[in-house]
């Protein structure tokens, strides 16, 4: 028997497979594919302090091994999603996590410290690094100050498992998870999508409404597992890791390169079901090479 | 119950050069297909499409449990599905979205611009069942546009428009006369095509105050309500083509 447990800070994850916010909804939207009790956690999507629409139709481009995506953190709000969506799936058999989101520093802090009463919710993911909305987002998560001040001022109201999303649209991603650290994060995930673009040219016009939007998928992969390396050899806290992660050797990767815990994002929408299979291929890797704890991996690159 | 699972090609029908119905079969028993449904096909052998693709489901037969798609090629994805070979595997998500509400009482007008007939045989049929009357509208810009009107003609009758007059009345589907007269026999719309045109019949139906329902095909990265990519404007905010739709009754939307 492998042991899959894994703890980021207190949180405690049965496996190191958890599901990407704004990939994987509310966790329902799979049930059909898959039993959802099976993974480590759910990331839901991006939630914010009042409903917001998001952004115009196209919300999506295709690209070489990958997508654009430029959602805008559509969602009904935080009080919504406490009355009416939580109750609904927290008896789901798996850790439910937020993904928290502010235009501003006082909008991060009314929403965690709403979800810090929250029982049955032990971590949330701070997100300074949606590129999809016009104030607040990544525009926190590439600037080492705001960052710090976001984390810092969460950190005071949330006093369970504080997660930060870095941003990859950084030059020195290892100097923000430092930071952030720092700042008081339990723990790190990492990538968000990179700043992306996608042209028409019959048209000439880009695809989506808003120019630009977030790169994700495959594509992302070689850059998202250099710079889990980095972070993880620069800072002490745990490293959730993903960007483009598709099977269970991606996941093996990502564990590989510092990953305690790791992500499916866009994978799902192509295949609803891999992130149990990730799970299974995972435990047959302990298993063929007499890894007994799946944390003796996490950054075990033999270099 | 939305179900993941491999079908085998079982055969193709070319109507032209870039127009083609595949059929593909499934190994189980299918469950409820009803007209307005839609697959996500995964596309195999090109790893240059990467995300699944969004086809309504033209016809289904639950004795040999096939389903069968018609295609018109516009890009990579499309044009590949066209070159498998029979037995080849096809991964589909199915069946997805809502369906077309044929509780109508009179006679139905049914308007598909270009692949935006795909959904109306399953509907045609399900109207026949119901003994309401129906009369496709069928637009394309040339002849080589418009297809199917001998399986259609099955169901009702068949009236086309082409843009440059090779075929039926010249002009786009709002030109022909059976929308421009006076006397309106119809008791709903139901249409399917590119958004310019769907708008333009939906304001027709407004103005005409009959029923209509569009079936819109926004384009989508998953095709299940994960990724909230595909949403169209109503008059509740934004909502999902994929899950809320891809039928909508036009009242509903914000057009
Ligand atoms: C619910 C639904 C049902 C559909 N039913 C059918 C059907 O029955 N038969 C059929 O032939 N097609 C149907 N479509 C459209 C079909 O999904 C696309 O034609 C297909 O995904 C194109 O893939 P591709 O790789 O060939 O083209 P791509 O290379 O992806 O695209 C080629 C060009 O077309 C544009 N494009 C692609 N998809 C769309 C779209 N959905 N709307 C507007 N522009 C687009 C792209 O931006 C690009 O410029 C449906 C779409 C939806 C959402
Ligand atoms: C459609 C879509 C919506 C997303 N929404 C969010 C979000 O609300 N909050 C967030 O932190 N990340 C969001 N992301 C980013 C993912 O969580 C993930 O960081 C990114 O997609 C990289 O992983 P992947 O390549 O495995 O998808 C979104 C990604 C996609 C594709
Ligand atoms: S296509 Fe993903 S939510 Fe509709």
């Amino acid at each position: 028997m492998v042991n899959l447990n894994v703890n980021i800070g207190a949180l405690k994850l049965k496996n190191p497979v958890t599901t990407a916010s704004g990939t994987y909804a509310y966790g329902e939207e799979f049930s059909d594919f898959m039993d959802i009790s099976k993974l480590g956690g759910i990331f839901v999507k991006g939630l914010t302090l009042h409903n917001r629409e998001g952004n115009a139709y196209p919300r999506m481009a295709e690209t070489a091994s990958g997508m654009l995506n430029s959602v805008g953190l559509q969602n009904k709000g935080i009080d919504h999603f406490i009355a009416h969506i939580f109750p609904a799936i927290k008896n789901s058999g798996t850790q439910i996590i937020a993904n928290v989101n502010g235009s501003t520093i006082e909008d991060y802090i009314a929403v965690s410290e709403k979800l810090n009463e929250l029982r049955g919710m032990e971590a949330i993911e701070l997100n300074i690094s949606c590129p999809n909305v016009k104030e607040g987002g990544m525009a926190f998560g590439i600037n080492p100050k705001s960052a710090r001040e976001a984390t810092e001022a969460v950190r005071k109201v949330y006093k369970k498992t504080l997660i930060v999303k870095l941003s990859p649209n950084v030059t020195h991603i290892d100097e923000m998870a430092k930071i952030v650290e720092d700042a008081g994060a339990d723990a790190v995930s990492l990538v968000n999508t990179f700043l992306g673009m996608a042209i028409d040219a019959e048209a000439r016009k880009p695809i989506l409404s808003t120019i630009t939007g977030g790169l994700s998928g495959p594509c992302i992969k070689p850059i998202a597992l250099r710079m889990i390396w980095q972070v993880y050899n620069a800072i002490k806290v745990p490293v959730v890791g993903m960007g483009g992660i598709m099977n269970a050797k991606d996941a093996i990767e990502f564990i590989l390169a510092g990953s305690s815990a790791i992500q499916v994002g866009t994978a799902n929408f192509v295949d609803p079901a891999i992130s149990v299979r990730i799970i299974e291929g995972i435990e047959e890797y302990c298993d063929r090479y007499g890894v007994k704890d799946v944390n003796d991996l996490t950054g075990s690159l033999k270099i | 119950m939305k179900l993941v699972r491999d079908f085998k090609v079982a055969g193709y029908k070319w109507l032209n050069e870039s127009n083609f119905i595949i059929e593909l079969q499934s190994a189980e028993d299918l469950p409820p297909i009803h007209p307005g449904n839609f697959a996500e096909i995964q596309v195999p052998g090109n790893p240059n499409v990467f995300l699944r693709r969004p086809f309504s489901i033209y016809d289904c037969d639950l004795t040999y449990n096939t389903l069968s798609f018609y295609v018109k090629i516009i890009g990579e994805g499309t044009a590949t599905l066209g070159k498998l070979k029979q037995g080849d595997t096809v991964n589909l998500i199915f069946p997805l979205g809502n369906k077309f509400d044929t509780e109508t009482e009179g006679p139905v007008l049914i308007i598909g611009g270009g692949s935006g007939i795909a959904p109306f045989l399953l509907l045609g049929k399900e109207l026949k069942e119901k003994g309401i009357p129906m009369t496709f509208l069928v637009g394309g810009r040339t002849s080589g546009d418009v297809h199917l009107t001998d399986v259609f003609g099955q169901y009702g009758d068949i009236l086309i428009t082409t843009e440059d007059g090779s075929q039926g009345t010249k002009g786009m589907v709002t030109h022909h006369p059976v929308i421009q007269e006076e006397s309106f026999p119809f008791k709903k719309i139901f249409t399917c095509g590119p958004d310019p045109m769907m708008k333009a019949i939906a304001e027709i139906a407004k103005q005409k105050s009959v029923e209509c329902e569009a079936s819109l095909e926004n384009t989508m990265a998953c095709g299940f309500g994960a990724c909230l990519c595909c949403v169209v404007e109503t008059t509740t905010g934004n909502r999902c083509v994929c899950t809320d739709g891809p039928v909508f009754n036009i009242k509903e939307l914000a057009w």
